[in-house]
């Protein structure tokens, strides 16, 4: 359904297209891609050039985001930083929906104990905080932005894999599937072809909205200094500095928050907006 | 009722005995070993040093039996002591941390729902209105502030800028020498901040949650009774929608406690507060294991009791499922 041409061009595209606040959500993560991509270009400054001439200046015509402790520029920082936030939250997400819509798949397809002790397994994971399971894991292995992906993904495939099976459990009733069946199909056949494509509608909502998540997650990570470590920037290591001379530079704590904010607002947008453009129930 | 209760817990101890088994498993999957990280800091100890260190911890087991004996110390409530260079027992540590961070977090719940609760059913009584379409900016922006940023703004603000507020710590240097009352006060300003920031978090989550709840019960019929045998709107919203409305809550609320706890770490290390937050943040950095461990098996299982305590308060609240 969702991944047949036909409904994209017919259904889903037009009513998102009619939305005007996700299409900005769209637009926004666009641009956000576009300033990552061509970083190099935009920027004033190299992101890790020292001025020792410049240290904590306030915003200016040459700084227009200031300098931090260092002297370097913080707009040129937080431009690249954007690198790192759109590839943490895609790698991460791309990890849990894989991880998630595997285990959905098979739990709901099968069913009894196969059934039982996934979904067990995930309730235990649900059991522990999240941000304390990143912690731990993140302690043990050498700081890395791979590292970090990987962590938040495998910390985060339960929600998607609950959705998943309870698509699952639906559409394994239908005639369709038994007609497929009774053509001799095999269960792997069934599972990948006939059920998958048909279960992943809430998938893309959970995946936009979990990538605002991850991005967060990354953000608090780099701030409390496990995760990307300096003088590569990023937004949540600017904040770091941000937090150390808050008494000094006003500057250092509110452009990059800001981009955090308006980069998780889009990816937001975004998900509410697919949400209302595949649910039948909004037709307007 | 009972009977409910009974199976209920039965069903925890799967779930407690997999907490055990996770931590473990990661815990142990880490590369390198605890006896590695005491020998890095003390470069001192010999070959046959390292080997008794290793015997004293018994890492010279086969692993499944490691697991076991950690897993028989863990139901003795030993979880071992602390590499740091206090070395006490790692219940003692949490057990002197614990209580701010759950009463910082069951303080943080309270605020939360008790705003959460009245601008939810703002929102769906006036539904499409400009209460109900502000709720929508403010879910929006509240999901997307990271709270290590607003907690970084507030301090500025209040902390730096007016002046008005302390920004880290739970006292004034010297507190002890204040009356009772004004220790009191001094820790009620120290904790407007921490609280706040804590709260938000959830707060734009649980409105939103509050406003589906109450427009699916605002068209049942029963509210339409209400309304017919001549109620007053105050009532019937306020009274009969809003109490229905109520129940899903109460399982929102216990599935909120992971993120609470969680994001403790966060608010904790940034105001300075000396609670369970802070000393995993401590521990993670300084790569102490048992402390590690000790609070992740009860961070985990403070998600338990609080999933059961919400599941018991759900059927108390409710009749259907207290007489099933």
């Amino acid at each position: 359904m969702l991944f047949k041409t036909g409904f994209i061009y017919a259904v889903f595209w037009p009513r998102l297209k009619r939305n005007r606040l996700a299409l900005t959500g769209l637009l926004v993560i666009f641009f956000l891609f576009a300033i990552s991509l061509f970083a190099p270009l935009i920027a004033p400054y190299n992101p890790n050039e020292i001025n020792a001439w410049h240290v904590l200046s306030p915003p200016s015509g040459s700084h227009w985001f200031g300098t931090d402790e260092l002297g370097r520029d913080v707009f040129s920082r937080v431009l690249y930083g954007a690198r790192i936030s759109l590839k943490v939250g895609f790698v991460a997400i791309g990890i849990a929906v894989l991880l998630g819509s595997a285990v959905g798949l098979v739990a709901g397809y099968y069913g009894g104990w196969i059934d039982t002790i996934l979904m067990r397994g995930v309730d235990i994971m649900l059991c522990f905080p999240a941000f304390f399971l990143i912690l731990a894991i993140i302690t043990f292995l050498e700081p890395s932005i791979w590292y970090i992906m990987a962590v938040i993904g495998l910390t985060g495939w339960m929600g998607v894999a609950r959705l998943v099976r309870a698509e699952v459990l639906a559409i394994r009733e239908m005639d369709y599937i038994m007609a497929a069946r009774c053509i001799g199909c095999s269960n792997q056949r069934i599972i990948l072809r006939h059920i998958m494509p048909n279960a992943l509608s809430p998938v893309l909502v959970a995946a936009t909205l979990g990538v605002a998540g991850a991005i967060l997650t990354e953000s608090a990570l780099s701030f409390l200094g496990i995760g990307v470590q300096p003088p590569t920037p990023s937004w949540g290591n600017i904040l770091t500095s941000g937090k150390d001379y808050i008494e000094f530079a006003w500057w250092l704590s509110l452009f990059p928050g800001l981009a955090i904010l308006v980069t998780v607002l889009a990816y937001n947008i975004l998900g509410e907006g697919i949400r209302d453009a595949l649910d039948p129930r909004t037709v307007k | 009722m009972t009977n409910y209760l009974l199976k209920r817990i039965a069903m925890m101890v799967p779930l407690l005995l997999g907490i055990t088994l996770i931590t473990f498993t990661v815990i142990h999957l880490a590369p390198g070993e605890p006896v590695d990280m005491q020998m890095a800091m003390n470069p001192k100890v010999g070959k046959e040093a390292r080997e008794r260190l290793t015997k004293f911890y018994g890492l010279d087991k086969p692993l499944h039996e490691q697991y076991f004996n950690w897993v028989g110390k863990l139901v003795r409530l030993d979880l071992g002591r602390s590499f740091s260079s206090d070395n006490r027992p790692v219940l003692d540590k949490i057990k002197e941390r614990l209580p701010v961070t759950v009463s910082l977090n069951i303080i943080a719940l309270v605020l939360e729902f008790g705003l959460a609760i009245p601008i939810g059913v703002m929102a769906a009584v006036h539904r499409d209105r400009w209460q109900d379409k502000g709720l929508t900016v403010f879910v929006f922006i509240g999901f997307a502030v990271p709270t290590f940023w607003l907690a970084l703004l507030l301090m500025y603000f209040f902390g730096v800028k007016l002046n008005w507020l302390p920004i880290s710590g739970l006292h004034t240097l010297g507190y002890e020498g204040y009356s009772w009352l004004k220790q009191m006060a001094d820790l009620s300003v120290h904790l407007i901040l921490p609280i706040t920031v804590a709260s938000f978090g959830s707060l734009a989550g649980v409105s939103r949650y509050m406003r589906s709840a109450m427009l699916g019960v605002i068209d049942q019929d029963f509210i339409t009774t209400a309304r017919a045998k001549g109620l007053s709107e105050r009532v019937v919203i306020w009274k009969h929608a809003m109490r229905n409305a109520l129940l899903p809550l109460i399982t929102l609320a216990g599935f909120s406690i992971p993120g609470l706890i969680g994001g403790s770490v966060i608010f904790e290390t940034i105001f300075a507060i000396p609670g369970m937050g802070q000393l995993f943040y401590q521990g993670v950095m300084s790569r102490d294991y048992p402390v590690v461990m000790g609070i992740l098996v009860i961070g985990a299982g403070l998600t338990l009791i609080g999933n059961l305590i919400a599941d018991i308060s759900y059927a108390l609240a409710d009749p259907r499922i207290r007489q099933q």
